[in-house]
Order: structure tokens, then C-alpha cells, then sequence
């Protein structure tokens, strides 16, 4: 069997047109990155123009206004944080050790089963409906108000499966030898976990614990379902007191506006000023949400390089 | 280096290595090939793991293109044409339009029976019904599958036994009139039986295409081939017919090798 | 043996046993402390179940369960009171579906361009610019969707209203992309490199492999890939709160403005609706028919991601 010259320049042909198509997917695959990369570039661009005159040091430092030009997002920035500590003496535990359960412990039973599915589950149930589960739970059946802690234990319970899922990857990735080297020298295994096992993979639990934090601080729709109030113009009370014990938690049971909730509510506003604001927060909780994921990456990014097993 | 010629036979040369090395990053794993296939003949190449018969074998199709990092410098050169397949000028999908390869594992694609053995044509763009049928009953009747599946061309492929998804694999390669046929150990995950009929079809074909095999079985090498090469550590130490290989072979490693001694 | 060789050996031994003792209780108490908080995410679900239809409950004690699904009207406010759950979804569904018209060829194309096409660098780049996607608050999203694509959007169709249904989708759309894309790239990425190694064989090229063999095989882990953007879609709240409006009408024109399930749960949560009312247990009543939809899909989505995972 051989091929004549006519024979080989039909195949090229044939090739030729069929490369064509490769060449065009290629076209349109770069396009559709380049939509993802545009709508980026246009919010944030967008956002900055709008809202550039009101990026000002005051706008920190001021309570919102009935008056636009006067508006600021403390009370809203100084919302944020609380709940986020909240947020994170909850949530960070309470994932950890769940997920150290799941991976260190956890025997095959039905129960084991049960968990791993339900946590798979909650991960895709809406935000909002964790603001309906406070809203009935939180507020009206513990009596624990439309304050600061709710709004931050609701949104642990939010992230949780974020870190509990972190935790587990974290932990999977380490060689089984490592827990038999401890094993050997006569540890338990909760010095195994301890010593061992939580060290190595603390990186990549801090990175889950990240991007955890950095969807809970842009949450809108349950905090706004717990009947957050929009217009907050005083601080909750100073944690830090100057009489004894000098601590004080009664900035937890203080109502709030967290940032999401003060960019929505300039969002709705027909006075196009309003908007300005809006779009000036916004590039602040971008920013913040953003320079977290940053981190997060960065942090994966040097775990990969340092650590092979 | 000696070069090495097929010896005096009436076998034309189909194509031809000269010089050829390969290069994974900078490791240098075949080093200075010279090595000819004969027209229609069985040709296989043997040595312990590791030693670049693999990786010859999947030089002629250009499957180290598909990674990157790797470098082809010499010449493998395909007749009547003379076209050196592994020039970069070359478009490796025109030297897999010409050159077939039946994998390790059998590979069949999670698609009909059908579907699997005119996935050439299907992607060569023949559309026509009555061609594709034909195409169809012929390699597998080539590939001694017809028989069995003819009933069930529609059906899955993955409900095949190991065997015979193997023959389907030569079936699709065969379906695309390919002028070589490359083996990279096609029995190597199929059971006795299953390995004596697929030898049984190697035996076939080469009646009407030129065939390379990669064997890691020195009797799969003296059954089937015609001629044989022994590979050690990226190097063609021994090249010759098959029956002179393996009674009274001229080096010395290749005595080690094929009396058991190592590998 | 001698006396004091026996005498020496005891302490230790004895002491160790006792060490041990009180080591075994407190691995035990730890292990149960452990168990408590992987026991909580379970408690957390029927915290979930248990406001949801107790809530519900109360809201279908006195609003037949039959108006609910057949009614075509959503007035719980008004005193001639309607609670047509299909207006919501009719909305839902119009927004989720111009969410997929988006997402779903740009998401699949991405995938496989990052799987299939792109260079190692070129991926490197990409796929975090995706994450920052992922990253951006939904509330930002819904001021980008209200202020900046409704206003280009009525340049080209002059007659569209300052709140649709299809600005929010369009942005919802993009938002859902990295979903869409990531999962379907780790869908294909797990198919065998056998199976590709097979096609190029053939001479096939690129995109012959791409479309005939790796995406056939990484089928179900792409469907799961569109169930989950899906329930992503539907559970959607803040770009449909501020860019769809939120009047309550039965809509399959995504031209117009309409409330979803999840906004009308917000419009209502901004009210000063008194703990208790009829108009309090609605917004449960919709958070449960939403809380339904998403639990389907969500499992169909994990059920047919578990599928591929076992398949190879």
C-alpha cells in the first residue's frame, strides 16, 4: 500500500479545513474568557468612576446622612468587622473540628454517611434561607435579637461547609506515613492530630477559612431576611471598657448595618447621588473581599511550591 | 554504532529510522536508532522496561507531541514519499491519518461499537451512510470481531470483554487504511486466550499492512514477528529475523536478555 | 529473678498503666467533642427543616395548600389576599433561564478551552481571574446589573423598563460562569489521557477530540456542572432584589420586571411585617418551595459529580 502525491496533498487539504475549526474555537475561546475579564474590568471601572469623588478619608469616618455629600460608612465598615469576629470564634472551631472528625476519626457507619451527605447539601442551600432559619430560630425563638451576634452566627453557619470542606482536603493530602511515624513513637492520636496532622495542614485550612470570610463579609440577602436595620447612625458599644473588668460584650446584643446592607440600601435610592456612595462602598467591600481571595491564593499557590509529599 | 539493515529478504523497506534520537526535557532516551521495517512484515521490538521500545513506537505516530517538552532530531522516514515523519514541518495528524496505533489497555471510546470503529472517517469528515457501513463490516470482519457483534453494533463498547474491545481498537485502526500498524503491547491486559487470538490476527494483517510491535513477552516476539530488535537503555543493541534473534544472537546483552539472565 | 530487679519493674509499669487510664479518657472525651461539632452541621439542617415547616404550617392552616399551586395571582399583602406561589417562580424561572442562556455556552466553552486547548500558562492566568468572579459580593453585582448593563441595555431596546428581569439575568449569568466552568473542567480534566491518546491517533485534531471523545465521556460531571449552576441560579437573591424589581406577576417575558421567590422574601424582611401575621409565614412558606427546588437539584447535581468520579 502506498500513496500517491495526489492522495498525500488530499489529505492536507483535509486537514487544513479541519484546522480551520480548531483555529476558530480558539477565537471563541479566548472571547469568552475576555467576556469573564471585560464584565470585570467594567464593574470595577464603572464603580471607581462613580463613586471616586466620595473615596475620601471622611467617607470612613462619617455615620450615613439623609444627605448624600455627607454620607459615610462608618457604621457600616464597623459592623462588618464585628459580625466577621463573630463569625469567626464560631465558624473556625466548629469547621475544624468537624472536618478533623470526618478525616481523623469518623467510622464507616450510617451516621458518617449521613454528615458527609448533609454537609454536601448545605453547601448548595441559598443564602437566604440561612436568613429565614435565623430569622425563625435567632430572633424570635432564642430571643436573641436583630444584633450583631446573630447576624454573625448566622453566617458562620453559612461558611461552615466551606471550612469544614478546606479542612478535609487539607487533611487528606497528608501522607499516611506521617500519622504512622507518630503512631509508632507511642502518640495517641489526638497527639497525632495535634502535633502532626493540624500543623501541616493549617495553610491550606487558613485558605478555606479565607475565602469562607471573604463570602460571608459580601452576604446581603440573610442578614438583610434577620431584619439588619439600614440606617444605623451611632457605634455599639466599645468592647473595651474603662471601669472593671474593662471588657465588655454588650456590643454583641447592639443592633447593626454591616457594608452589603449600606451599599443596597444606596443602591435602591432614585437620588442618583445615593449612587455615588453606593459605588464608592463598593469598591471598598470589593476591595476587601478581593485582597482576602488575594491571600487565599497566594497562600495555596506557596503550599504547592513548599510542600511535596 | 552499526547500522543496522534488514538482512537479505525480498521485504521492501516501508520506513526507516537514520539516526534518530528523542529527547523527554533532557533526558536523552533513544539514542542514534537505525532500524528498518519491512513491507508487510511483523517487526518487534523487545528489551527490559524502561529501555525506549515505547517510546520508538510512539515516536512513528507523533504521540509525543500531545506533551510538552519533548524533541525528536534525526530522521524517521516513511516510503514510497520519503516523508520524515518526525519533521517538525510535518503535521502530526497527517502521520496518524497514515499510521495507526492499537494502545497498551484497550482504549475503545465510551460511544457505540459502530461509533468506535468510524471514528477515523468520522473525523476525516466522510459522512455518507453506505461507505461507513461498509468501512464497519470490514475492518471488524478484519479485525475477527464481525461475527461476534454484528448483532449489537449499537451497543455500547464498554459492554465488550476486555478481548474484544481490544480487537475493536485494531478495527478502528484498521477502519482508516492505515500503511503502518503500531502495537504498543497490546496483550499486556488480556488474558491467554484473548493473547492467542489477537496474535492470530497480527499473524492476518500482515498480509495486508506493515506491522510494529511492542512486546514485553520474548514468546509473543518469536510467534509473531518476522524481524526483531532488542532495545537496552535507549539503545538498539541487536537487529535481525526473527529466528536468528532469538537461536544464536550476535551480542552479548541480547544472549543476557533473551536466556532470562536479566530484564 | 531478683527482688529488687521486680521491684523496680512494677512502679513503671503500674504508673504507665495509669497514664494510661486517664489518657484513655481524655481521648475519649476529645474524640467526643470532635464528634459534636461534625454533629452540628446536622442540627443545622434541621434548624433549617424545622423553622421552614413550622412556619409553613401555620401559613397553609389557613391558606389552602390548592391556592397555592393553582392561583395565579401573589398579593399576601393586599387585604384581597393571593398567594399564588407560581408568580414567584414564574419569575425565578424566567431569571434562571436567561442565567443559563449565558452561562452555559460561555461556562462549557471556557472549560473546554482551559481542558483541551490552553496552554499551562495560559491557564494559570485564567483561572484565578475566574475565582475573582466568583469572589465579587452579589450586592455589588446587583448595582453593576441596575446602573450599568440596564442603561446599555435600553440603548439597544429603547422600550425596556429600569427593572427587567433580563438585565438581572444577564449578570446573573456571568456570575454563575466560574460554576459552570470549573466543575465541567474538572469533569473533563478526569477523563484518562488514554482516551485522548486514542483519538489523536486517529488523526483527529483539537477540537475533533475535544467534542467527540472527552466531552461525551465527562458527560455527567458536565451535567452536574449545569444542575449546580442551576440551584445556583434559582437561590439567587441580591441582583434580582435590586435590577428585577419586585412587582409579584405571572412573566415569561424576561423583558419585563417581576419578584422572584428570594426577593420577594427580602421585600418583605424590609417591611416591618409584625412576628406572627400571615404575611411573616409566607415568606416562609416561599422559602420552603425554594429550599425544595435547590435540595433537588443539588442532588441530582452531586449524584451525577459522584458518578463520573467512580466511572474513572
Amino acid at each position: 500500500m502506498s500513496l500517491p502525491a495526489e492522495e498525500i496533498a488530499a489529505i492536507r487539504a483535509n486537514i487544513a479545513s479541519r484546522k480551520i475549526r480548531d483555529l476558530i474555537f480558539t477565537g471563541i475561546g479566548i472571547l469568552c474568557l475576555g467576556i469573564a475579564m471585560m464584565t470585570i474590568a467594567a464593574l470595577f471601572v464603572d464603580m471607581l468612576v462613580t463613586g471616586w469623588e466620595r473615596l475620601r478619608p471622611e467617607f470612613f469616618t462619617e455615620f450615613p446622612s439623609r444627605r448624600a455629600g455627607q454620607a459615610g460608612i462608618l457604621s457600616a465598615w464597623v459592623g462588618s468587622v464585628l459580625v466577621m469576629l463573630v463569625t469567626a470564634a464560631v465558624a473556625v472551631p466548629l469547621g475544624v473540628a468537624a472536618g478533623i472528625w470526618l478525616e481523623e476519626y469518623a467510622p464507616k457507619h450510617w451516621i458518617t454517611d449521613v454528615i458527609e451527605i448533609n454537609i454536601n447539601n448545605l453547601a448548595g442551600v441559598p443564602s437566604i434561607i440561612y436568613g429565614l432559619l435565623a430569622l425563625g430560630l435567632f430572633v424570635y425563638t432564642f430571643g436573641l435579637g436583630q444584633s450583631v451576634r446573630t447576624a454573625g452566627l448566622t453566617l458562620a453557619l453559612l461558611i461552615l461547609p466551606v471550612v469544614i470542606v478546606a479542612t478535609r482536603e487539607a487533611i487528606r493530602s497528608i501522607p499516611q506515613m506521617i500519622r504512622e511515624a507518630a503512631y509508632a513513637l507511642g502518640a495517641t492520636k489526638w497527639q497525632t492530630v495535634k502535633d502532626h496532622i493540624l500543623p501541616y495542614s493549617m495553610p491550606g485550612i487558613l485558605t478555606g477559612i479565607i475565602i469562607g470570610l471573604s463570602r460571608a463579609i459580601g452576604e446581603t440577602a440573610p442578614i438583610i431576611t434577620i431584619g439588619a436595620l439600614t440606617f444605623i447612625a451611632f457605634l455599639p458599644p466599645a468592647p473595651i471598657t474603662d471601669v472593671a473588668p474593662y471588657v465588655s460584650f454588650e456590643w454583641l446584643k447592639a443592633p447593626f448595618t454591616v457594608m452589603p446592607i449600606q451599599i443596597f440600601n444606596w443602591t435602591s435610592r432614585p437620588d442618583p447621588n445615593f449612587h455615588q456612595n453606593a459605588a464608592a462602598a463598593g469598591v471598598i467591600l470589593v476591595a476587601m473581599t478581593l485582597s482576602m481571595n488575594a491571600l487565599a491564593i497566594w497562600l495555596r499557590y506557596r503550599l504547592r511550591k513548599n510542600i511535596k509529599w | 554504532m552499526n547500522t543496522h539493515k534488514l538482512p537479505p529478504t525480498p521485504a521492501k523497506v516501508k520506513a526507516e529510522t537514520k539516526n534518530f534520537n528523542f529527547y523527554y526535557g533532557d533526558f536523552h532516551a533513544l539514542k542514534n536508532i537505525n532500524l528498518q521495517l519491512g513491507e508487510n512484515q511483523v517487526t518487534a521490538l523487545i528489551g527490559p522496561s524502561g529501555c525506549g521500545k515505547s517510546t520508538l513506537l510512539r515516536s512513528f505516530n507523533r504521540m509525543h507531541d500531545l506533551y510538552a517538552g519533548n524533541r525528536y532530531e534525526g530522521e524517521l522516514l516513511l516510503y514510497p514519499d520519503d516523508t520524515n515523519l518526525v519533521d517538525p514541518r510535518v503535521d502530526p495528524i497527517e502521520v496518524r491519518m497514515r499510521l495507526s496505533m492499537v494502545f497498551q489497555k484497550p482504549n475503545p471510546f465510551p460511544k457505540s461499537i459502530y461509533e468506535n470503529v468510524i471514528y477515523g472517517q468520522r473525523v476525516r469528515g466522510v459522512t455518507k451512510r453506505s461507505v461507513l457501513d461498509d468501512k464497519v463490516e470490514e475492518a471488524l470482519t478484519n479485525a475477527a470481531l464481525w461475527n461476534e457483534v454484528k448483532h449489537r453494533l449499537h451497543d455500547m463498547a464498554f459492554a465488550l470483554s476486555g478481548g474484544q474491545q481490544q480487537r475493536l481498537c485494531i478495527a478502528r485502526a484498521l477502519a482508516t487504511d492505515p500503511e503502518v500498524l503500531l502495537f504498543d503491547e497490546p496483550t499486556s491486559a488480556l488474558d491467554p486466550i484473548a493473547t492467542a487470538s489477537i496474535e492470530e490476527l497480527i499473524h492476518e494483517l500482515k498480509k495486508k499492512v506493515t506491522i510494529l510491535i511492542v512486546t514485553h513477552n520474548m514468546q509473543q516476539a518469536a510467534r509473531v514477528s518476522d524481524y526483531t530488535a532488542y532495545m537496552y537503555l535507549g539503545e538498539l543493541i541487536e537487529f535481525g529475523v526473527t529466528d536468528e534473534i532469538f537461536i544464536k544472537p550476535k551480542d552479548k546483552r541480547t544472549e543476557d536478555y533473551i536466556t532470562g539472565r536479566f530484564g | 529473678m531478683t527482688p529488687s530487679v521486680a521491684a523496680s519493674a512494677a512502679r513503671p509499669v503500674s504508673d504507665r498503666l495509669a497514664k494510661r487510664a486517664s489518657r484513655h479518657v481524655k481521648e475519649r472525651i476529645i474524640e467526643a467533642i470532635l464528634f459534636a461539632a461534625a454533629a452540628i452541621s446536622v442540627f443545622v439542617t434541621l434548624g433549617i427543616l424545622y423553622v421552614l415547616l413550622k412556619e409553613s404550617f401555620v401559613f397553609f392552616s389557613q391558606v389552602p395548600l390548592w391556592d397555592f399551586l393553582t392561583d395565579t395571582q401573589w398579593t399576601p399583602l393586599f387585604d384581597d389576599a393571593h398567594f399564588g406561589i407560581i408568580v414567584l417562580l414564574s419569575g425565578t424561572a424566567v431569571s434562571s433561564f436567561v442565567a443559563l442562556l449565558v452561562a452555559v455556552p460561555i461556562g462549557t466553552v471556557i472549560a473546554i478551552f482551559l481542558s483541551e486547548f490552553a496552554s499551562p500558562r495560559t491557564r494559570e492566568i485564567a483561572k484565578p481571574i475566574l475565582e475573582v468572579l466568583s469572589g465579587i459580593p452579589t450586592v455589588v453585582f446587583g448595582f453593576f446589573a441596575l446602573l450599568f448593563v440596564t442603561p446599555i441595555l435600553q440603548w439597544f431596546i429603547p422600550s425596556l423598563p429600569g427593572f427587567s428581569l433580563l438585565a438581572a439575568g444577564l449578570v446573573m449569568g456571568i456570575m454563575i460562569i466560574p460554576i459552570v466552568s470549573s466543575i465541567s473542567e474538572d469533569a473533563m480534566r478526569a477523563v484518562p489521557m488514554a482516551l485522548r491518546e486514542g483519538s489523536y491517533a486517529m488523526g483527529a485534531t483539537r477540537l475533533q477530540t475535544a467534542l467527540k471523545v472527552v466531552f461525551p465521556a465527562a458527560i455527567s460531571g458536565i451535567g452536574a456542572a449545569y444542575i449546580l449552576g442551576i440551584a445556583r441560579a434559582v437561590g439567587e437573591t441580591m441582583i434580582l432584589a435590586i435590577a428585577a424589581g419586585m412587582q409579584p406577576q405571572l412573566v415569561w417575558n424576561p423583558m419585563e420586571p417581576a419578584a422572584t421567590i428570594t426577593s420577594f422574601i427580602v421585600q418583605v424582611a424590609l417591611g416591618d411585617l409584625p412576628h406572627g401575621s400571615v404575611g411573616y409565614n409566607t415568606i416562609f412558606a416561599a422559602g420552603l418551595t425554594l429550599m425544595l427546588f435547590t435540595l433537588v437539584f443539588n442532588m441530582l447535581g452531586f449524584w451525577l459529580q459522584r458518578r463520573y468520579r467512580e466511572r474513572y
